[in-house]
C-alpha cells in the first residue's frame, strides 16, 4: 500500500433509516492490482460499491482517485473518470437492444458510429460472443452478462467493479474471463472484485480487503489463506462444509420419458427427446451454459406449460397434463431461476408469497377461505429455519436482499416437504454460509427419500452436492451417470455442444447459435 | 365526383384532433407514465385556443395559448405523479374531471361566439391535380403538423440518444437510475409534451374544425385516443392508422344519416365506439404480442433509492 494508490477510501460511512450499512470503510486499491471484496449478504459491499459508482453519496469521509479528491455525483462522472461497473442484478434493458443497451451505459461522446463493429471486435476478442442486433429480452443470464461486461470494456476503464461475474458462467468461460481480467490488470487497470466463491477469490485476486456488518474486519493476501480461513473472516465464526453422502437409493419417483417441447420464445432452446429418472433419495445434477433449455425444462416440469401427458410421470402418474397446483399436490415443489417475479411477488409480504405456493401442501386454503394463522406461522418458520435477515414477514419480498430471498424461497419450498424438488440455481448470489445451509438442506431432503433435479451452472455446487450427473446442450441432455465417474474436461466438453455419440449435426435448434457461441 | 372528393377531404381532416393528441400520449406512455387526463386537457386547449384567438384575433396566438395551457396542466399533472408519487390512474381521472369543469367555467362568456378558420395552403401546382390535388395539398397548416409531428416521434424514439433514453426510462427505471439518467426529469419532459399535443389537438377541435365553442366538445376523443395508443402497441406510425380508422367510421356514420339509411341516428353514433372496442379486442388477443410492446415500466411509480 504506497501513497500513489489509484482509489483510496478514507472514513467512508452511509446510514440508512435503521441501519448503519457502512461503519467507517477505510481501504486502497493499488494500480493494476485485482482486489477482492468479500463479506455475507448485508454486509454493506453493494452500498460500497454503489458510493464509488456515484449512484450513491457517503455521509461521511472521502475517496481520492489517482491522487486527486473524488466524489462522483452520478454515475456518468464516475465513467469520465474510468471507473467501469458490472451489476449484479443487471441493469439491462429487455426491450431494448444488445446495442441500444450498450450505447445506454457509455457517455455521449464515448460512442462512434460503428458501435456494432466495435461491440463485435471487442466481444470476440475477450471470447464473450454477442450479436449486437438481438434483443436483450431473448437472452439467456449467463449472455446477459456478457452485454454487462462488454459495456464496461468499451470504456477503457481504469477501476473495473465487478459484482459476483463469475456466477453464471462455465468453468471454460471463467477461465476465459480471468484471462481477460489478469490481462486488464497487466494493462495497469484496477478491478474490484466481489465475489463469494472463495476459491476464485485465492486463484485471482492479490488482495482481499472483508466486511462484515458494514465494517472491516480484515484486510489480506487471499493467496496466503485459505477457503475456509476466508470464509471465517466473513462470517466471524467457524464453519463446516457439507460431506458427500453415500445415496440409499428408493423407487424412481420422478420418470421423464421423451420429453420433446417447442419453445414458445422465438430465441429460446427446444427440447428434443429428453429421458431420465430420478429416484427417492437421489440429488440429479444437471449442468449446462445458460440458454440451452434449462428454463424450458423446469417450466415442463413443474406444469408452467403442458407436455404429453405421459412424458413427465410423478410415482407412475402421468401428469404431463396437470398444472402446477396439481403437481404441488403430488408432491412436486420448484424453486425458478428468477427471484422476483417468478419465485416470489416483489410487492406482496413475505406471509403471502407463502400462501402462494404453500397453500395446498401446508393446509393454508379450507374450502375457498385462508387460513392466515397457518400462513403467519409457516411463514416465520421458514424465516427462523433458514435464518432470513428480515425486520418481519409483514416485510414485501421486493425489501429482502438477493441472497436472503433465495434462502427464503428455498426454505419456503422444502419446509412443505416435496417428494420431488426441482431447483434452479439454488445459490445464485447467496453467500458461502447460506449455501452450505442450503446445500446441506437440500442433502437431508434427499435422505429423508424426495428425489431432488438441481439444475445450476455452478459446476462446483453440482459436483459437491449430486449423486448424479447430466449435461443439457441446446436442448438435449446427456445421459445421466454417478458424479465423479466423469472428470471436468469431459463436462465441459459436453457443456459446450460436444456429443460422446455420432449423431452431431442436424439437431441445431433455435438457440443453436447461442450454445455455439457460448463454447466457443 | 364533387362530392366524394369533399367527402374524402372531411376523413382527412376529422381525425387530426385524434393524432395530436394519440401521438403526444404515446410519448408519454413510452416514458412510462399513464396519463388519462388526455380528455381534461384537450378540452382546456380548445377553450384556451378559442378564447385567445377570438381576443386576440390572431389564430396562431390561440393555438400557442392552447399548447401552453395543455402542457401548464400536464405539468400539475407531472409534479403530483411524479415528485409528489400519487397514484396516476386516480391522478389522470381527476385532471379529466377537472379539465372539463374548468374548461366549462371558462368558457361562459364564449358561447354562441366563432373565429375565422384557418387558412388553407395550397401547394403551387400541386393542388391543382385533380382529385389527388385538394386531397393531398390543399390542407390548413396544423394537418400537414400532425404528420410532420408523427415522423418527428418516430424519428426521434428510434434514432436519436434522447430518444433511446426516453424508451430506456419506460422499460427499466430502476435500470435507467443505476446508470445514471434522471428518471423524473425525463418523464416531466414527456409529460410536458404530451399535454401540449392534446391542447393543440383540442384546439383543433375548436378553432378549425368546427369552429365555435360548445362546452364539453371534445365528446371523449381523450378516451379515444388513448385507446388507439393501445391500438398503435406505442408505435407512432400505427397511430394514424388508428386515428383515420376511427375518424373514417365517424365521417362514414354522418353521411350515411345524411343519404337517410334507416338506422336510429344513435345506433349510427355508436358505430365508431364500437368499432374501436371490436378492434381493441382483436388486438389484445394476442398477449405476447402486448406485452412486448408494452413499456414495461407504464403506470408504475418510481421512488430513487439515495
Amino acid at each position: 500500500m504506497t501513497g500513489t494508490a489509484l482509489l483510496q477510501l478514507s472514513g467512508i460511512t452511509k446510514r440508512f433509516p435503521g441501519v448503519l450499512a457502512n461503519d467507517n470503510i477505510s481501504f486502497s486499491v493499488a494500480p493494476g492490482a485485482v482486489h477482492a471484496l468479500l463479506g455475507e449478504n448485508g454486509a454493506g459491499k453493494s452500498t460500497l460499491v454503489k458510493m464509488i459508482y456515484g449512484v450513491m453519496q457517503p455521509d461521511q469521509g472521502e475517496m481520492h482517485f489517482d491522487g486527486a479528491p473524488y466524489a462522483p455525483a452520478r454515475p456518468s462522472a464516475a465513467r469520465a473518470r474510468g471507473v467501469g461497473m458490472v451489476f449484479q442484478h443487471f441493469s439491462l434493458f429487455e426491450a431494448l437492444s444488445v446495442a441500444e443497451n450498450v450505447a445506454l451505459g457509455m457517455n455521449k461522446d464515448a460512442i462512434g458510429k460503428d458501435l456494432n463493429r466495435l461491440i463485435i471486435e471487442v466481444s470476440e476478442s475477450y471470447g464473450l460472443s454477442l450479436d449486437p442486433a438481438r434483443f436483450v429480452g431473448s437472452l439467456s443470464v449467463g449472455e446477459r452478462q456478457r452485454v454487462e461486461i462488454v459495456r464496461c470494456l468499451l470504456q477503457n476503464p481504469r477501476l473495473l467493479i465487478m459484482d459476483e461475474p463469475t456466477s453464471v458462467l462455465t468453468p471454460q468461460e471463467v477461465d476465459v474471463l480471468f484471462e481477460t481480467l489478469r490481462q486488464l490488470s497487466s494493462e495497469g487497470c484496477s478491478i474490484l472484485y466481489i465475489s463469494h466463491k472463495l476459491e476464485e477469490i485465492r486463484t485471482l485476486c492479490d488482495r482481499a480487503t472483508v466486511l462484515r456488518g458494514g465494517r472491516v474486519v480484515a484486510d489480506c493476501d487471499p493467496r496466503e489463506e485459505t477457503a475456509k480461513s476466508l470464509a471465517e473472516m466473513m462470517i466471524g465464526t467457524s464453519l463446516s462444509f457439507p460431506e458427500r453422502q453415500e445415496p440409499d437409493l428408493g423407487d424412481e419417483r420422478l420418470v421423464v420419458e421423451e420429453l420433446s417441447a417447442e419453445s414458445p420464445d422465438p430465441f429460446g432452446t427446444d427440447l428434443v427427446d429428453i429421458s431420465f429418472s430420478v429416484r427417492a433419495g437421489e440429488i440429479l445434477g444437471i449442468a449446462g451454459v445458460a440458454g440451452n433449455g434449462q428454463v424450458e425444462l423446469m417450466e415442463a416440469l413443474i406444469g408452467e406449460r403442458a407436455t404429453e401427458d405421459g412424458a413427465i410421470r410423478i410415482d407412475g402418474e402421468p401428469v404431463g397434463r396437470q398444472g402446477p397446483t396439481e403437481r404441488r399436490r403430488r408432491g412436486m415443489c420448484s424453486v425458478p431461476e428468477e427471484r422476483l417475479g417468478h419465485g416470489a411477488v416483489p410487492d406482496m409480504s413475505l406471509w403471502e408469497n407463502v400462501i402462494l405456493s404453500a397453500r395446498t401442501r401446508k393446509g393454508i386454503e379450507k374450502n375457498g377461505f385462508l387460513d392466515l394463522g397457518i400462513a403467519h406461522d409457516f411463514a416465520r418458520e421458514v424465516v427462523d429455519t433458514f435464518n432470513v435477515k428480515t425486520a418481519g414477514i409483514e416485510h414485501t419480498a421486493r425489501s429482502l436482499s438477493g441472497g436472503n430471498l433465495q434462502k427464503f424461497i428455498v426454505g419456503r419450498e422444502m419446509l412443505q416437504k416435496p417428494t420431488v424438488l426441482v431447483i434452479l440455481q439454488p445459490t445464485w448470489g447467496v453467500d458461502a454460509a447460506a449455501a452450505a445451509d442450503i446445500h446441506r438442506a437440500l442433502q437431508e431432503l434427499a435422505k429423508g427419500g424426495a428425489a431432488i433435479l438441481v439444475i445450476s451452472q455452478d459446476l462446483n455446487e453440482l459436483m459437491a452436492i449430486s449423486t448424479s450427473f447430466a449435461v443439457i446442450s441446446e436442448g438435449r441432455l446427456s445421459e445421466p451417470r454417478p458424479t465423479g465417474s466423469m472428470s471436468i474436461e469431459e463436462i465441459g466438453l459436453l457443456m459446450g455442444g460436444v456429443r460422446s455419440s455420432a449423431g452431431k449435426g442436424a439437431s441445431a435448434g433455435k438457440g443453436a447459435s447461442a450454445g455455439q457461441g457460448a463454447a466457443r | 365526383m364533387e362530392l366524394a372528393v369533399l367527402i374524402l377531404q372531411g376523413i382527412i381532416v376529422a381525425p387530426i384532433p385524434l393524432v395530436f393528441a394519440a401521438i403526444g400520449e404515446l410519448v408519454v406512455e413510452r416514458s412510462g407514465v399513464l396519463n388519462l387526463g388526455l380528455e381534461g386537457m384537450m378540452i382546456l386547449g380548445a377553450i384556451a385556443g378559442f378564447s385567445v384567438a377570438l381576443d386576440s384575433g390572431s389564430l396562431v396566438a390561440g393555438i400557442a395559448a392552447a399548447a401552453l395551457a395543455g402542457a401548464i396542466a400536464a405539468g400539475i399533472f407531472g409534479i403530483l405523479t411524479q415528485v409528489l408519487l400519487s397514484n396516476q390512474v386516480a391522478t389522470g381521472l381527476a385532471l379529466t374531471i377537472f379539465g372539463l369543469g374548468l374548461a366549462a367555467l371558462w368558457g361562459q362568456g364564449y358561447s354562441g361566439e366563432s373565429t375565422a378558420p384557418l387558412a388553407k395552403i395550397h401547394i403551387f401546382l400541386l393542388s391543382d391535380i385533380p382529385i389527388a390535388g385538394p386531397l393531398l395539398f390543399a390542407h390548413d397548416p396544423l394537418v400537414y403538423l400532425a404528420f410532420a409531428l408523427v415522423a418527428g416521434v418516430a424519428w426521434f424514439l428510434s434514432k436519436t440518444r434522447a430518444g433511446l433514453i426516453l424508451r430506456a426510462v419506460g422499460e427499466n427505471h430502476d435500470a435507467a437510475h443505476a446508470i445514471g439518467y434522471n428518471v423524473v426529469a425525463v418523464r416531466m419532459a414527456a409529460l410536458l409534451f404530451g399535454g401540449a399535443c392534446a391542447g393543440v389537438g383540442g384546439a383543433y377541435l375548436s378553432t378549425v374544425q368546427t369552429p365555435f365553442w360548445v362546452e364539453n366538445m371534445t365528446a371523449g376523443r381523450g378516451w379515444i385516443a388513448l385507446a388507439i395508443v393501445v391500438f398503435a402497441s406505442w408505435r407512432p406510425g400505427r397511430v394514424l392508422v388508428g386515428a383515420y380508422l376511427f375518424g373514417g367510421v365517424t365521417v362514414a356514420q354522418l353521411h350515411a344519416q345524411g343519404f337517410g339509411i334507416d338506422i336510429d341516428a344513435q345506433y349510427l353514433s355508436m358505430l365508431p365506439y364500437l368499432v374501436t372496442i371490436l378492434v381493441l379486442v382483436l388486438i389484445s388477443h394476442n398477449k405476447a404480442r402486448v406485452s412486448l410492446n408494452a413499456p414495461a415500466c407504464l403506470a408504475k411509480p418510481f421512488f430513487a433509492p439515495s
